[in-house]
């Protein structure tokens, strides 16, 4: 994934800290934005549009355009350039939109 | 009022129809007029304006609407009626899609006094318009087992198959498209500073422009107040503001709109229906947003994990009493003045029914009992609430 990045880093980074995307551990720096992180990991798309399934990545780096919307620890739409990184994270594409449905059944049998 | 010599000016320009505003409204009677053949320029304010057509829910909706004045609920059914040919006339012209989807809606009912008032309404509109105006009365049970994922709070709610919504940003888009592709001209980012009326026409003027008319059309929403004044017609309109919250997309959950609660085309969920009286302001706060997320997590529970990602305010324009203002004016022969609320709703009876009668093609008695001569010697009810 790092071998065509688009971004590089200015300086090695001070600390740095693991999280998984899509399955695939990443060392990335610690105290920057999701987005920051997946972009200089090499990243090159991070959802699939929920209106029309095209590939999306950060774009506006705050919080405006929802370019970058993953699933983070099986939540949905999370915005990734609002968000620091944290070790252990584990992110998914967003892909399409929310489910909601089932989240529902789960109310019903309450 | 323009002085005579100052309409010799060069850049003078001129049209068959002026329209002052450029909302759906004002595109909707232009888009008609141009498919009457007409030659036609819209006359439009700038992205500062205030703007009913870019903040609406996009109901398409009939029900409970013109409860103690029969001709506006017979109106609005023929409005929705002439939407398939309406959508499928723009979508020919343009290639847009406005998502158009008239299955009925559901107004649910929090209270049995809110049950008990909707369904008091319902039954005097059907027998105001003899009997033709289709809806059900749904008690709780009934209501969830129509309308999955109702909260279990929700005491009823009434059903209409007259109902319907469509993607009224598509709409707009798709008008200014459509008009555009007919010919007509769209001048944006001008306020019009004054009107003068001469034997043969209409002059305005913007800055330090001016346009001439043979016929004028005011469809300023709120600005008609004011413009009106100008050729001594006394316009009563005021704004009453709507909040709108919108969630993050969602799959395909609400297949059917409610007054509350609407999931568009593209998977966002539109919650709103708030009316406060607030002047020109068209802001948010965060009250009133507060109170329309609870009713609607009331409505749908389900809503409840669902993450907000915009909110709006927007000026609905709403006349003395409620009601559209269609006005030929008898003092200023070829003035028309137009002014409602539910712009989406009307704008296919607009464009294929009021155009024609702008233009002269037929008198239509349903248009009577919409003129401003309704508000002769009665003093102006504010709306609130």
């Amino acid at each position: 994934m790092s071998a065509d990045r688009l971004f590089r880093a200015l300086g090695p980074a001070r600390n740095t800290v693991q999280i998984e995307f899509e399955g695939a551990s990443l060392s990335v720096p610690a105290g920057v934005s999701l987005a920051a992180a997946l972009l200089g990991s090499g990243v090159t798309h991070t959802r699939e549009s929920a209106v029309n399934g095209r590939l999306g990545a950060p774009f506006c780096m705050m919080g405006v355009c929802f370019e970058c919307l993953v699933e983070v620890d099986g939540q949905a739409n999370c915005q990734a350039c609002l968000l620091p990184v944290r070790a252990g994270m584990r992110v998914q594409r967003q892909r399409g939109a929310r489910d909601v449905l089932g989240a529902d059944e789960e109310v019903a049998d309450e | 009022m323009l002085g005579v010599e100052r309409a010799t000016v060069e850049f003078m320009q001129k049209t068959d129809v002026m329209i002052v505003g450029g909302g759906l409204v004002g595109l909707s009677i232009a888009y008609g007029l141009a498919l009457q053949g007409r030659q036609v320029s819209v006359l439009d304010e700038g992205d500062d304006a205030l703007r009913a057509a870019r903040g609406n829910f996009g109901l398409l909706w009939v029900q409970g609407k013109g409860y103690g004045m029969s001709p506006y609920a017979q109106w609005t059914r023929e409005a929705v009626a002439l939407w398939p040919r309406f959508a499928a006339s723009l979508q020919a012209d343009t290639g847009i899609d406005l998502h158009l989807r008239q299955p009925g809606g559901f107004q649910l009912c929090l209270s049995d006094e809110e049950m008990a008032e909707e369904s008091r309404r319902l039954l005097w509109l059907r027998d105001a318009l003899h009997g033709d105006y289709p809806f059900e009365l749904l008690d709780g049970e009934q209501l969830r087992a129509r309308l999955p994922g109702v909260g279990p709070t929700v005491v009823g709610g009434c059903y209409s198959p007259m109902d319907g919504h469509v993607n009224p940003l598509k709409l707009l888009r798709s008008l200014y498209a459509a008009c555009r592709a007919r010919g007509v001209r769209i001048i944006n980012g001008h306020r019009v500073s004054a009107i003068g009326q001469h034997a043969s026409g209409f002059e305005l003027e913007a800055g330090d422009q001016r346009w001439y008319a043979a016929r004028l059309v005011l469809a300023a929403g709120l600005g008609n107040r004011e413009l009106g004044a100008q050729l001594g017609i006394e316009v009563p309109v005021s704004p009453n503001r709507g909040q709108i919250l919108v969630t993050e997309r969602l799959k395909p959950f609400l297949h059917y709109p409610t007054t509350y609660v609407r999931q568009t085309d593209e998977g966002t969920v539109q919650l709103g229906d708030s009316h406060e009286s607030s002047g020109l302001d068209d802001g948010t706060g965060s009250e009133v947003m507060a109170a329309i997320a609870a009713r609607a997590v009331r409505c749908f529970p389900r809503l409840g994990q669902v993450r907000l990602v915009r909110a709006w305010g927007a000026l609905r324009v709403m006349s003395a009493d409620g009601y559209p203002i269609y006005e030929a004016s008898p003092t200023c022969p070829g003035a028309v003045v137009v002014s409602c609320h539910s712009g989406v709703t009307l704008a296919a009876i607009h464009a294929l029914r009021l155009a024609p009668w702008i233009d002269g093609e037929f008198d239509d008695p349903a248009l009577a009992a919409f003129s401003l001569a309704r508000f002769n010697g009665k003093n102006e009810v504010r709306h609130v609430g």
